[in-house]
């Protein structure tokens, strides 16, 4: 079981006159609200109830939970009682904190440094706050394909989630552990749509044939799957709980109950590092387009489908190399903002989900004149005028010169020892 | 099912966008196969398309009995109709109305447009209407705009058939709340007197039931479509150093002219390469060109007086951006015209069209700042014009009279289920 948390920054309303004028892009006063509004509905007694049910099943109980890095600044500054409750449940050691890139961005498909980048950053903050390094992976929205396979296997991670996709799939079960197409030490956890969309989306449907679901029938479902399955692995947001499933509905009381009812059927939990490991693997599984787990089509065209959708990730993107060569603080953090997958689902025709405008083209005048401004300030730490390569050049030398006076310092210190030694004689 | 419609335009002879509507609800309606129109308007000028509906001139029934010879009428009415209809319309006087003017063959002479004795005009229509009421076999009656409210009510009264009235607009639009009584009056007896009220948006519906008092149950919103467009192929666009931004429509207080200065008055603070085109004319002409000369960009802000016909399309087609910042817009075709042709549309929320398109940038009318940004990104991101172009330009397209008319359709039969 994986719950996965990310609430992003949102942008103020930035007209075209202010481009080149105010550098300050954010609304804290919805950003705060909403944060405080998930942390009171939903995050804290989610992780209320995940603490209670890990003491009353003497820690039999295991879940792992994905959250971004910005979500954590936020909760740091907005709702640090968050992260306490986060940390009591790290103490348990019954959770796993899975590593994920900092800003939740779409960085997996746009660019390969970025993403490397952001998955230490992430690892950092983790590692800072919980003690533990993450070993699994659960890229943004699950997104997942041969490529970014191959990228975490060389970045080392050795566990990933991935969506329960029908093309990827074909005719295999999500319940068995898989490997990568060309790394079997690369183990792969596909998500159970059926089971998890049944808690996220249907569980309060009173016109669904299964309504109302409780913990006793859920895990007889479970139970039906054929034996040598071994694994069902659920993931769903923190939202499910207290947002979109609200507390009236029994949600929590569900939760409550999971572990009781595994255990009289003999099931158990586990974490998605351990299943890596104690699983052996059924097979590959090969995704040569990117896969998430959205919608019905489970394909990344919430994000990347439309022409407003490309332009804003192009523009963003092309600057990527600069932004990293450079040193100004606010600059990288703004460039990390900017990179959330939200900005980008806000364009979305058909999928905007969790929307602050009135229209997806609202959302990208709005995000392309901050991204202007954006730009700009790039533009004046490393001038467009100088093409990139010719910036790698410059870089290099400079880069160089480290090594350079590192080797030089080295031979000195040679040179003094050696003279040194000449002296005692 | 037979239809009588009470209309006061219809193409090519057109001063607004009720004849545009009007043809485009009856040609979507008579494609249903067993739909029969007969539409009456004050003038035909006879070049009107009668190959879908019949078209009947007011000023062609006769509503004073004149003796009059068989060969006079064929000479004089010969173009319209037939003399034997004429006589048959003769017998269909009932009531006596020699107090109006009427010529030799007892005919009123109507403009047919919006003349200063319009209610003299208004109760003379209402005097037509009695006699095709007695004489004409219809199973609905359909009054398109107030000016033909109490035609169809005097018509119902006689023939004990429903009435359907089309609200194409109020007097609450038009005068911006500064209402004429005696419009408001005409208005609301149609309204009580219809058995079911068509409203073009929901926001005329709202000040239907609002500022008229009429039961919600009573009034249906159907949106107006738009004809597809024959030759879209042939409007095309010059490549252009500068992006041009048109405003089209009357220039009066109602379509919101001031707006659109000050939204360019912004735009031209921040960047250049940008024109804008205050297309048609109206009585608030000369302030615009004063307060264009004022905010100092009368040297980018273009006037092109009145278009007509093909101008319209030409002049859409040739911009990048189509702006209506209309203060109260029942529904606003031009819209959908420029989308047609594939030119991104900002419409302000106050407008009808808004409710149904949603590949167009939506403002308040007094939003200049939200105008003046949606105006620079569609010339300055390209992916946001070309996605309001191609999407915007396949939304319009499905945006079809012939569903419109299968939703008054059935308003027709509800009303006639009831009766």
């Amino acid at each position: 079981m994986c719950l996965q948390l990310h609430a992003p920054y949102r942008l103020k309303r930035y007209r075209f006159f202010e481009i080149g004028q105010d550098h300050y892009y954010y609304d804290d006063f919805q950003t705060e609200s909403k944060i405080r509004s998930l942390a009171t509905l939903s995050y804290l007694p989610t992780n209320c109830t995940l603490l209670e049910m890990i003491r009353s099943s003497n820690g039999k109980f295991k879940c792992a939970i994905a959250v971004s890095g910005v979500t954590l600044e936020l909760l740091e500054q907005y709702s640090p009682e968050v992260i306490d409750s986060f940390k009591d449940l790290a103490e348990t050691g019954c959770v796993e904190f899975v590593a994920e890139p900092y800003s939740h961005s779409l960085a997996s498909l746009m660019d390969e440094n970025e993403w490397e980048g952001q998955l230490k950053e992430h690892a950092a903050k983790i590692e800072q706050l919980f003690g533990v390094k993450p070993t699994t992976l659960c890229n943004s929205e699950l997104i997942y394909s041969d490529e970014i396979g191959e990228k975490a296997y060389q970045l080392g991670y050795r566990t990933m989630m991935i969506p329960g996709a029908k093309n990827v799939l074909g005719w295999k079960s999500p319940n068995y552990l898989y490997n990568h197409i060309s790394h079997s030490k690369l183990k792969l956890l596909v998500r159970n749509p059926k089971l998890s969309d049944d808690l996220s989306f249907r569980f309060n449907d009173h016109t669904w044939e299964n309504y109302p679901l409780n913990a006793e029938k859920f895990i007889e479902w479970i139970k039906n799957i054929p034996a040598e399955e071994p694994i069902v692995n659920l993931w769903m947001g923190y939202e499910t709980f207290g947002m979109r499933q609200q507390a009236y509905t029994g949600i929590f009381e569900f939760l409550k109950a999971l572990p009781y009812y595994a255990m009289e059927q003999e099931m158990g939990f586990i974490l998605p590092k351990e299943a890596g490991k104690k699983l052996a693997s059924a097979d590959m599984l090969t995704a040569p387009t990117p896969i998430s787990w959205s919608g019905e089509t489970k394909n990344t065209t919430a994000w990347v489908g439309n022409d407003l959708q490309q332009e804003a990730l192009q523009k963003l993107y092309a600057v990527a190399e600069r932004v990293r060569l450079c040193s100004d603080k606010s600059l990288q953090h703004d460039w990390t903002i900017l990179q959330s997958a939200d900005h980008f689902r806000y364009m979305s025709h058909t999928d905007a989900f969790d929307t602050n405008y009135d229209s997806p083209y609202e959302a990208f005048m709005n995000y392309m004149n901050i991204l202007a401004d954006f730009l700009q300030r790039v533009d004046e730490q490393y001038p467009t005028t100088i093409d990139n390569e010719e910036l790698n050049e410059l870089l290099k030398t400079i880069n160089n010169q480290e090594k350079e006076i590192e080797r030089l310092e080295k031979e000195l210190k040679a040179t003094r020892a050696r003279k040194e030694k000449k002296e005692k004689k | 099912m037979k239809a009588l419609m009470f209309g006061w335009e219809f193409p090519p002879h057109i001063l607004g966008g009720l004849g545009t509507a009007s043809f485009g609800l009856t040609r979507g309606m008579a494609q249903q196969e067993d739909m029969e129109i007969t539409f009456v308007i004050p003038k035909p000028w006879g070049d009107e398309d009668q190959s879908f509906l019949r078209i009947i001139g007011a000023c062609n029934v006769p509503i004073v009995w004149k003796d009059c010879d068989w060969h006079h009428v064929q000479e004089r009415l010969g173009q319209f109709m037939h003399p034997d209809e004429y006589y048959r319309l003769r017998d269909g006087i009932k009531y006596d109305f020699r107090r109006i003017g009427t010529n030799e063959l007892g005919c009123v002479d109507f403009s047919g447009r919006y003349p200063d004795n319009l209610i003299e005009e208004i109760g003379n229509y209402e005097a037509v209407a009695s006699v095709l009421a007695h004489q004409l076999d219809f199973d609905i009656i359909h009054s398109h705009d107030w000016l033909t409210y109490p035609a169809g009510v005097f018509a119902k009264q006689i023939s004990g058939k429903p009435l359907v009235i089309h609200v194409h607009a109020t007097d609450f639009d038009r005068s911006r709340g500064n209402v004429n009584p005696t419009v408001y009056s005409i208005e609301k007896r149609g309204m009580e007197e219809a058995d079911h009220i068509i409203t073009v948006s929901n926001l005329t519906r709202n000040t239907v039931i609002e500022k008229y008092h009429i039961d919600p149950a009573k009034v249906t919103t159907v949106h107006n479509a738009v004809e597809p467009l024959q030759d879209v192929q042939s409007f095309t666009k010059t490549p252009r150093k500068d992006k041009v931004v048109t405003f089209l429509g009357r220039i009066t207080m109602q379509k919101g002219p001031e707006y659109f200065v000050e939204a360019a008055a912004r735009v031209l603070q921040k960047t250049d390469g940008v024109r804008f085109v205050m297309a048609g004319s109206g009585d608030m002409m000369n302030q615009m060109i004063h307060l264009a000369a004022a905010k100092g960009i009368a040297d980018k802000f273009h006037f092109t007086g009145f278009l007509r016909g093909r101008q319209v399309q030409e002049m859409l087609a040739e911009s990048d951006v189509y702006i209506m910042p209309s203060v109260s817009e029942p529904f606003g075709i031009s819209p959908l015209e420029a989308m047609q042709v594939g030119t991104p549309s900002i419409i302000s929320y106050q407008s009808g069209c808004a409710e149904i398109l949603s590949h167009a940038i939506k403002t308040d009318y007094w939003d200049i700042d939200a105008m003046a940004d949606a105006i620079y990104a569609i010339v300055k991101y390209p992916a946001m014009y070309k996605s309001l172009r191609e999407l915007g330009q396949h939304e319009v397209n499905n945006i079809r009279w012939y569903d419109a008319g299968l939703k008054v359709r059935n308003i027709y039969n509800q009303v006639i289920n009831r009766y």
